[in-house]
């Protein structure tokens, strides 16, 4: 087992709550938006399983995870780019 | 990993870090998360495969061209998800795709594990080291599964529910039993995977799990009401990210543990934000089925004095001449689509030198910044959106509040009735200022099925109907007079 990962995983946990301590509730949803964007990062699990696949049920079920994946980061980021462009300082 | 591969994950965590840092400020929000696509898409670039290798370095297979199929077909989804939302669906939308994120790490894991339950064993081989490892890799994929495919039926049921379908809590006795005992099944299955992940009824095992998995997220979801649908999103999403990071453990992609860890350390706060401003421990939200047989009769003692209606023209002479005007919003402005007419009025009284503030509760709507991001989309800039704590001691200074659709979070009954289930939960002291005036179409009570004092009180004006007209007439009369 690599520690190295337990301790990245642990020192993790506190930078995320860290960096929103502060986050006023005005912003809460396009953060909630916006962290969901982020763990569409499991995209790239879906790729690497699928790259791997050897089976037809395996290739189906990567190309299930590859789609849900997809979907997950661009329209998670794109939602949130959505939402936020319409915050704005009066002219 | 090479070192320059292994730089640039180092520099990719950093992307992410600064993207949800850059997140919780509304002057770098925008850039906050241009910011984690670019570390997402430096990412992609460099991502490797369990052996060291580029998961691009390697020949052209059918399997690529599924990739690459997939990811273009998951591409126009998210796209037209994200772009054909309205703004007032917008929570419905995240619960989407934190649902497909959480199917998507689900089967990742799946995949993996049972391609681990095929490995062959050699009987009778004793490698302490490499045994440890397995379980520790094999609990990381049950982790995942586990909670990726509750979090994926969980967020489908949240979404239903945000979508109007069954929003009424759906509770039965023994309920919170039935789902701790389904989730003690769940939990021995994964201990016996752990340790037993290539025996022979493993593939059996794990499939049965899988399904209760899914099950349990929509048990789980179910007994809990719409209004509460924000901190159960809030919670999945923070789940999901878990699950991702547990992926990551389990194909050793660095990147994966980093952006999943601060997502569900991150997301877990917020849940806990969350229900710090409806002054209710998370179990509650959870296990409480809120708004079910004893909070329906709660509320009603304690009411005094009638409802005292009046008309738009009235209104608008009010305002027309206050000094200070409060607005709050809540979910019935979003569903009549007010927030439009309501910036025009705001606009109007303010060419009067009316000073005019909105008053945002943490959890109005259906969201936490849910209102914000409404009223931004209708243009009010955002300085003149304050937050609750900052507003309530200034109002007694203020003339008119105008409450739009808002009931629970103005419902003085937080501070006076006791035996209200919502006692205790912070509000915005509407009914602190000169004139109340409550727009609302019937007096049907919130959300939450609670009686609103506000209503009752002497400096309280009813202004019925549909909120978007009645904000058109007092536009109308307040540029008449």
């Amino acid at each position: 087992m690599d520690t190295n990962v337990l301790f990245i995983f642990i020192l993790a946990i506190f930078v995320g709550i860290e960096v929103i301590s502060k986050v006023p509730s005005m912003l809460h949803t396009p953060l909630m938006s916006g962290t969901n964007a982020i763990h569409g990062i499991i995209l790239f699990g879906g790729i690497l399983v699928l790259a791997d696949a050897s089976t037809p049920l395996a290739q189906a079920l990567g190309f299930v995870a590859v789609i849900f994946g997809s979907a997950n980061v661009f329209g998670g980021f794109m939602v949130t780019d959505r939402m936020l462009q319409m915050f704005k300082k009066k002219k | 990993m090479s070192s320059t591969i292994a730089f640039i994950i180092i520099g990719v965590s950093v992307l992410f870090i600064l993207g949800i840092k850059f997140l919780s400020s509304p002057k770098t929000a925008r850039i906050g998360n241009l910011v984690a696509a670019a570390g997402m898409f430096i990412a992609l670039c460099v991502l490797l495969k369990t052996d060291g290798t580029s998961v691009w370095s390697h020949g052209w297979s059918f399997n690529y061209t599924l990739i690459v199929i997939g990811t273009i077909i998951g591409l126009i989804i998210g796209a037209i998800g994200a772009y054909s939302v309205k703004m007032t669906s917008m929570p419905q939308m995240v619960a989407l795709f934190n649902g497909l994120g959480g199917g998507a790490a689900a089967l990742v894991a799946s995949l993996e594990f049972i391609k681990d339950a095929k490995a062959p064993v050699i009987a009778g081989m004793e490698i302490p080291v490499a045994h440890q490892s397995t379980a520790f890799i094999a609990g990381s994929m049950l982790f995942a599964t586990l909670i990726g495919s509750l979090s994926f039926s969980g967020s489908i049921i949240a979404y239903l529910k945000l979508e109007g379908k069954f929003e009424k809590p759906m509770t039965f006795p023994g309920q919170n039993i039935l789902n701790g005992l389904i989730l003690l099944v769940i939990l021995g299955l994964c201990g016996f995977l752990t340790f037993n992940a290539t025996n022979g009824n493993a593939t059996t095992a794990f499939i049965v799990m899988f399904c209760l998995a899914l099950f349990f997220g929509v048990a789980m979801v179910m007994p809990i009401g719409g209004a509460d649908m924000p901190v159960v999103i809030s919670l999945l999403n923070s789940f999901t990210g878990l699950a991702v990071a547990a992926d990551g453990f389990a194909i050793n992609n660095l990147a994966m543990v980093v952006a999943g860890t601060l997502v569900g350390s991150s997301g877990t706060l917020l849940t806990l934000l969350m229900c710090k401003a409806m002054n209710r421990p998370v179990t509650n939200v959870l296990f409480g089925a809120f708004g079910s047989s004893g909070a329906a009769q709660a509320g009603a003692a304690g009411v005094v004095g009638t409802v005292k209606p009046i008309q738009a023209d009235e209104v608008a002479l009010l305002l027309a001449y206050a000094q200070r005007v409060v607005v709050v919003p809540g979910y019935g402005m979003a569903v009549a689509q007010a927030q439009h007419s309501v910036r025009e009025l705001t606009e109007e009284l303010g060419k009067r030198g009316v000073e005019v503030q909105f008053a945002i509760h943490p959890v109005a709507g259906r969201m936490p910044g849910h209102m914000n991001v409404l009223l931004a989309e209708a243009n009010v800039p955002y300085d003149q959106l304050i937050e609750m704590e900052q507003i309530n001691p200034s109002m007694d200074r203020v003339d008119v509040c105008l409450v739009i659709g808002a009931n629970d979070v103005v419902n003085p009954a937080a501070h006076e009735d006791k035996s209200s289930p919502i006692y205790g939960m912070p509000i915005i002291d509407a009914d602190h200022c000169k004139t109340c005036i409550v727009m609302k179409r019937s007096m049907a009570a919130g959300f939450a099925g609670i009686e609103n004092h506000l209503f009752y009180k002497d400096n309280t004006r009813m202004l019925f109907g549909d909120a978007k007209a009645s904000l058109n007439a007092l536009v109308a009369a307040v540029k008449a007079s």
